[in-house]
């Protein structure tokens, strides 16, 4: 007697991604049986690991080329801010087209395109956020903060700080203080 | 169908793609919700626009556990029956809301009320533009930066805007 044997391939495929990915301790969702979002922040090693993992069973993980290197571009400003270096924040363009190996123009109509938003602004952004953490961090004053990212003066970086998220560094300051404070007091 | 259903209806039907940002608005007004409705019309961003009329239908529809949460949600100070006010102190004491991106939306310019509702725990306040034109720019520009905490993995605890 012969039998014969049904598959459900989509739910095949789902339990066996889902199987793969718990195992990589990764924060992910499955949004549909071939859309992946990972919730957190993706670097290629990452990628580059859960394909070797899935291509044992003829899955692979695949981003468009533009989304790839708009991520490895916001990866290299993060970097590049990070570093708190005066000379290379004063020349972003020039070492984001020398670390990335395109040239800026295309590297910044590719930005544009994908995330509506453009290098300039994206790296005014990081910058305000690392003041962010340095300015709730209450360890450096804001003429250091102001020093440290490149600002000719700390009244350049206020002024910048207030464009982009409206608020003065002081009032940032003092809501983030308050904000601490009424956290631990209800945890209390 | 009641109203409320048709919104659960809706909410089931939202595409399940992070790449559209899903809004809420609470807002008690017609005419402020037309204008907010067309101003995310000109969005160049897949959004998802849902609207509910005050500040009991809003607690209503985050505290249904079959309906997906926004990613942002836009609220009206001043509502009658529950403020904004009392909807965002709420929010933020319920675990499974606590998170949320909140961006209240109000008449008032008053420094005393902008910081309090940062205080509380809002993201981002504006101040109600009078021209259709500069709620559209307003809203684009939030959804932007929005759009960047959502996709760049930036700390959501310091987000605050005002606008």
């Amino acid at each position: 007697m012969v039998y014969y044997l049904k598959y459900d391939m989509q739910s095949i495929c789902k339990r066996l991604v889902e199987e793969q990915l718990r195992d990589s301790g990764l924060k992910y969702s499955l949004l549909s049986t071939n859309e992946l979002a990972i919730n957190q922040i993706v670097t290629e090693e990452l990628i580059t690991g859960l394909n070797g993992h899935l291509s044992k069973m003829g899955i692979e993980i695949v981003a468009s080329k533009k989304t790839m290197l708009v991520q490895k571009i916001k990866e290299a400003i993060m970097e590049l801010v990070s570093l708190e270096d005066k000379l290379v924040l004063s020349k972003t363009s020039y070492h984001l087209a020398k670390t990335l190996n395109h040239g800026y123009r295309y590297l910044s109509a590719i930005f544009s395109e994908v995330t509506f938003t453009t290098i300039e602004n994206y790296i005014i952004l990081q910058k305000i956020e690392k003041a962010k953490e340095m300015v709730a961090g209450g360890e450096l004053s804001f003429t250091e903060i102001a020093w440290k990212l490149n600002y000719s003066s700390v009244a350049h970086f206020s002024t910048q700080f207030k464009n982009t998220t409206g608020l003065t560094p002081s009032v940032f300051k003092k809501i983030i203080n308050q904000r601490r404070k009424n956290t631990i007091e209800n945890t209390i | 169908m009641t109203e409320y259903n048709k919104l659960k209806n809706l909410n089931n039907k939202l595409p399940m793609t992070e790449l559209t940002t899903h809004v809420l608005l609470a807002d008690d007004d017609k005419d402020d919700r037309e204008d907010f409705i067309e101003a995310f019309k000109s969005l160049k961003m897949q959004t998802e626009l849902q609207v509910v009329k005050n500040g009991a239908e809003l607690m209503t529809y985050l505290n249904d556990p079959s309906l997906r949460l926004p990613h942002l949600l836009f609220l009206d100070l001043n509502m009658p029956k529950k403020s904004g006010r009392e909807c965002l102190i709420e929010i933020k004491k319920i675990e499974r809301l606590k998170n949320l991106t909140v961006a209240i939306y109000s008449t008032s310019s008053s420094e005393k009320d902008i910081e309090d509702t940062f205080m509380n725990g809002a993201n981002v306040y504006i101040k109600k533009p009078a021209h259709l034109t500069v709620l559209k720019k307003v809203i684009s520009q939030i959804l932007t930066i929005n759009w960047q905490y959502q996709t760049s993995g930036l700390n959501r605890d310091n987000f605050l805007l005002q606008l």
